[in-house]
């Protein structure tokens, strides 16, 4: 079935479909018209869902938990601000395997403030060990968000996931897109699997949250870290399953005209769009390029880059964020140390741009890509780091 | 409502065990376990904010707590609990636990984190409805982190972020009134209790678990290492606050005030001061005056809710 909404509403309309048992959650542009149009469904007794309109994001996050280990499937949306206060319970929820999935439309953080679309509140967000899915479109982000339960659920994972989609661009965009029909969603998705221990089994006492110190902490997040490992295996056989139900296809990854291309800009969320056109358009004069997006940011996919830029020569990164005092945007970090030790390794520059809702063109794009041919005649990328787009 | 029969309460089995590092004297094993007895005709869910109670209790790989508890963070107690009951909740609505099944869910929480870093999550889960009890354990002060002054730390007693010197009396502020800012939001049951009147305060609890809907209990407890005192002293330092009318045991049940306990003769406010090593600066003779307003504080405070308790019985 085809609809045409704004995508808030229409990831409003999927977590209808998914009908968690807690939604707990508080306004935050862009990510507003989520909770808000869920709570409708609420009200209207579409859905059996106890929403929880929680006082702060922190509350937020901590009720989320809590719902999540009592055995309840969770689901909450927040953005830029609100993902910061959620920070400390992020890394809380990832380490106590809670399967919760966040919805984020992703906004720029203050100062100065600014509602508008950019990666610094995700990219705030990945060390705290939550999955990572983004979208390019308001379909990916759709289908991301169904495949996002399943795949936090998980056994071999259980745990929570950001879906990502850019704010205002994505967000507030009106775009038709295929869905499925209710009880489809329900019937990919099943019933929530239950946890080893529940908050809620007083047949079985069990401690959630407990003190370890130098003798067991260590270990705790060891396991932590392997479990990750798990992860891509079900994103794919999620995916898969998915393509069987929708004939929409995912990957880790997404590759764009990368066979034979010399220079490869690297982009997630909206942006990826752009590059994709702009890739068409400097085909048509002959220039080998194409782009890498990324779909699945956490756990990051180490081999799946490093193979999907083993034949590039020169490698941008776009970065809507940067790592202010680092050595540059939080993107082209990873992908730099993903491709340390390679041997044939492509010359690796970085751009950022985008910040603050700032309009990445198709002119930029095409600056970018300059960028990386004029590293393969000079030999290097000098600078680094370029800002693309701002006024000097 | 049962009545309280401590020894028959002694045979239940204990769903707070031995073998903590709480320190030898602490008030709050003792609170734990009072209200853990009297919630023994339920199934409950304890959940427990970051502070001494937490991290004495569940050192890995053991645990003190026999019924499902759960820790998060330290000023979001409250939000937990409304988490765990809203999925109690759903998961009835969505048939996937009994709908016979009852459970009740208490969240303990020291002073630092009621009155100052929980306050919002407290407030936003008191004024959303969530039904659970709430304790607060108040020592007076960040004791797990040795010893700071909150906003509950009485007017002049030391601590190690409000000392006594040459220009400063300790703490130069007077204590948050916690019990009213509950009791504000309109909840069904608000009650204060100490641990040396063990019956009251588990009757209490009682009654606080009878409602659906959020309950509040803020105990008095006794640290010996921040109140400077020695450990086997603790439980007469909390019966003195009570006989002192510093900490007067009263319930606020459906707006009215009811005094639950009073002191046959409320004994002068000194008699509590001077168990306690926090206060010895106000035992010199140049303080005396300062023993003089913590008095008047406490009568005030003692006539206002006596008055309180009057009205109430004209409603």
């Amino acid at each position: 079935m085809k609809v045409a909404l704004e995508t808030n509403q229409l990831i409003a309309l999927a977590m209808k479909q998914i009908e968690p048992h807690v939604v707990a959650a508080y306004p935050i542009t862009p990510s507003t018209e989520v909770v808000q149009e869920f709570s409708q469904y609420v009200a209207n007794g579409d859905v059996k869902t106890e929403f929880v309109p929680v006082e702060s994001e922190h509350s937020a996050m901590s009720a989320c938990l809590a719902a999540s280990l009592s055995g309840a499937r969770v689901m909450t949306a927040t953005a830029s601000q609100g993902l910061a206060f959620m920070w400390e319970m992020l890394h809380i929820a990832a380490a106590s395997r809670a399967p919760i999935v966040t919805i984020v439309a992703n906004r720029a953080l203050s100062a100065p403030i600014n509602i508008h679309g950019d990666h610094a509140d995700a990219m705030g967000a990945r060390d705290t060990g939550w999955l990572q899915l983004w979208a390019e479109t308001a379909q990916e982000a759709y289908d991301n968000t169904i495949q996002a339960i399943k795949i936090a659920e998980d056994p071999r994972v259980r745990f929570p996931m950001l879906v990502n989609y850019d704010g205002f661009t994505t967000s507030h965009a009106v775009e038709t897109v295929e869905i499925l029909e209710d009880e489809q969603v329900r019937s990919f998705l099943g019933a929530a699997p239950k946890p080893k221990y529940s908050l809620l089994d007083t047949e079985n006492p069990a401690s959630f949250g407990v003190l370890a110190l130098q003798d067991y902490y260590m270990e705790f997040r060891r396991a932590q870290a392997e479990a990750y490992k798990n992860v891509k295996d079900v994103v794919l056989e999620v995916a898969e399953d998915y393509a069987k139900l929708t004939g929409r296809k995912y990957g880790i990854l997404e590759e764009y005209r990368l066979d034979d291309a010399d220079v490869v800009l690297v982009a997630m969320n909206s942006a990826a769009g752009t590059a994709k056109e702009t890739v068409d358009y400097l085909r048509k004069q002959g220039k080998k390029v194409g782009v890498l997006k990324i779909r699945l940011f956490r756990p990051f996919p180490v081999e799946e880059i490093r193979c999907a830029l083993g034949n590039a020569k020169s490698v941008v990164v776009m970065d809507r964020a940067y790592t202010y005092g680092g050595p540059s945007g939080p993107l082209f970090e990873e992908i730099a140390t993903a491709l340390v030790n390679e041997t044939n390794k492509p010359l690796l520059g970085n751009v950022i741009a985008g910040l603050g809702g700032r309009d990445i063109t198709m002119e930029d794009i095409e600056h970018v890509f300059d960028l990386g041919f004029k590293a393969l005649e000079k030999g290097n990328f000098e600078p680094l780091v370029s800002w693309v787009g701002v006024r000097e | 409502m049962a009545v309280i029969n401590i020894k028959s309460l002694t045979d239940l089995g204990p769903r707070f065990v031995g073998g903590h590092r709480l320190c030898a004297g602490c008030n709050e094993g003792t609170i734990v376990r009072q209200v853990l007895l009297a919630a023994h005709e339920y199934e409950v869910v304890a959940l427990n904010a970051t502070g001494c109670l937490e991290v004495t209790t569940s050192v890995y790989p053991y645990t003190s707590w026999n019924v499902p508890w759960l820790h998060e963070a330290f000023e979001n107690v409250a939000a937990a609990a409304s988490g765990a009951e809203a999925a109690y909740k759903a998961l009835k609505r969505f048939g996937e636990i009994p709908e016979d099944k009852q459970i009740k869910f208490i969240a303990f929480a020291g002073d630092g984190g009621t009155y100052d870093i929980g306050l919002q999550a407290l407030s936003g889960a008191l004024e959303r409805g969530h039904s659970f009890l709430y304790v607060l354990l108040d020592n007076e002060a960040y004791m797990n982190t040795g010893i700071q002054r909150s906003s509950s730390t009485p007017k002049f007693a030391w601590t190690t972020t409000s000392p006594v010197g040459d220009v400063s009396p300790g703490k130069t502020q007077p204590k948050k009134n916690i019990v009213e800012i509950v009791a504000a939001h309109g909840v069904p049951y608000v009650a204060t209790a100490s641990p040396s009147h063990y019956v009251d305060l588990m009757t209490k609890v009682q009654k606080a678990l009878s409602y659906d809907g959020p309950t509040f209990l803020a105990v008095y407890s006794n640290c010996n290492r921040g109140h400077r005192n020695d450990t086997a002293v603790s439980i007469k330092v909390a019966r003195m606050a009570v006989e002192t009318n510093y900490w007067p045991l009263y319930e606020i049940e459906e707006g009215k005030y009811k005094i639950t306990y009073r002191p046959r003769k409320p004994q002068p406010i000194e008699e509590w001061l001077k168990l306690q090593g926090r206060f010895s600066h106000l035992m010199k003779p140049e303080n005396q005056d300062k023993v003089k307003e913590l008095q008047d504080w406490v009568n005030s405070k003692w006539e206002l809710l006596q008055k309180k308790e009057e009205f109430s019985k004209t409603l």
